[in-house]
């Protein structure tokens, strides 16, 4: 969960953050440079930022670093290419004539700590091959995977959750 | 550049195809929501960013229509099959293993 | 992009959502029927921008977005109706 009390030029620089990223989905969403939208724009993400200041800093979000963004976006990556290897292995499924399933419930760990870090490991367990996030306590997750390869709880957690963990392991260290 | 942007939204509406039949042909519950989260998220990614491709003032606003699908979709689906499971809707004949007891029983000690 | 294009791809989404209504209508238990009509949602989502394509308005984008929002909500209202009632 972070800092309970962080230093405070650390809390603006959040704030900061915070309100370029408001700022920027304004600015996508109005779709125009024009000097009223902006003004309004501003004055808008800056109320936001005010109000949702506590709850940002709740989260738990890491600071910025030139590594942890090296980290997330090779997770990026990897993820993307999970997804589209994800749906071949569905299309395959659902096509074949004789639906070669074998599905299941398993329990996995994770070491994440974070509720935002599990929420992106679940996530991204959901969109990749054959398995899927029904429940979520403390340490462990129960997934359903469409065709089961192991119901030992060590292995399970080998071949899903390592290959995301380890990249969300240094983003949210 | 057209052409690119065609094929990519050729493939996202295939996939979306494929999701929608996926919910009608599997076995049960939990398998449907597999077909259907997987390649309606896909679908959607690539059709909205093939559009975007074709018709590049609209790129931006595309990708966060595209982002805010592939965060969004899980998270209903997950919230449906945890509902699901909830109110004990059993797994089909085909499965091997269900894990929930063990889960639930850990929670309560 | 020319009309035989646009005509396969949105007979195809309509196809799609043809499919997942039968599963609507016979689904035997209520969350069948929820995970057709969020599937339903999401390809209309899709095919929502490929209309603001065809009919170039921009603002159908975000009529989109909007859909999506809802769908969203929605959906998670359904989920906890299911799961504990109101």
């Amino acid at each position: 969960m972070g800092d309970n009390n962080p230093h405070p030029i650390l809390r603006v620089k959040n704030c900061l953050y915070l309100f370029i990223f408001l700022l920027s989905i304004w600015i996508i969403l109005t779709n125009t440079f024009q000097y009223e939208e902006l003004l309004t724009g501003i004055l808008i993400s800056f109320v936001l930022t005010l109000i949702l200041n506590k709850n940002y800093q709740k989260l738990g979000l890491p600071p910025i670093g030139l590594k942890r963004l090296v980290y997330f976006i090779i997770y990026i990556l990897v993820l993307l290419k999970e997804i589209i290897k994800a749906n071949f292995d569905v299309a395959y499924r659902v096509l074949h004539p004789k639906m070669p399933i074998k599905p299941g419930i398993v329990i996995i760990k994770t070491e994440l700590k974070q509720d935002i870090a599990k929420i992106l490991l679940a996530n991204s367990i959901t969109l990749t091959p054959g398995t899927f996030t029904l429940d979520i306590k403390n340490d462990e997750l129960l997934i359903h995977w469409i065709y089961v390869r192991s119901e030992e709880k060590g292995e399970s957690t080998k071949k899903i959750g390592k290959k995301f963990e380890k990249y969300l392991k240094v983003v949210f260290a | 550049m057209e052409l690119v942007g065609v094929i990519i939204t050729g493939i996202g509406v295939l996939f979306l195809f494929l999701g929608n039949f996926g919910i009608l042909r599997l076995p049960d519950v939990y398998n449907r929501i597999q077909a259907g989260t997987k390649c309606t998220t896909f679908g959607t990614f690539f059709t909205v960013i093939g559009i975007g491709i074709i018709q590049p003032e609209w790129f931006w606003k595309c990708l966060l229509i595209a982002v805010f699908v592939m965060f969004t979709n899980p998270i209903s689906s997950h919230a449906i099959a945890r509902a699901s499971k909830k109110s004990g809707i059993p797994l089909c004949d085909r499965s091997v293993v269900d894990q929930t007891r063990e889960f639930e029983e850990k929670e309560e000690a | 992009m020319n009309e035989t294009i646009i005509i396969v791809f949105l007979g195809l989404i309509a196809g799609g959502i043809l499919l997942s209504l039968i599963r609507m209508l016979i689904g035997p238990t209520a969350s069948d029927r929820a995970v057709a009509v969020d599937t339903i949602t999401t390809t209309i989502v899709g095919m929502l921008v490929i209309l603001a394509f065809v009919f170039d308005r921009y603002i159908y984008l975000d009529v989109a977005l909007v859909y999506s929002l809802l769908a969203f909500v929605g959906l998670c209202a359904i989920a906890r109706f299911m799961e504990r009632g109101f």
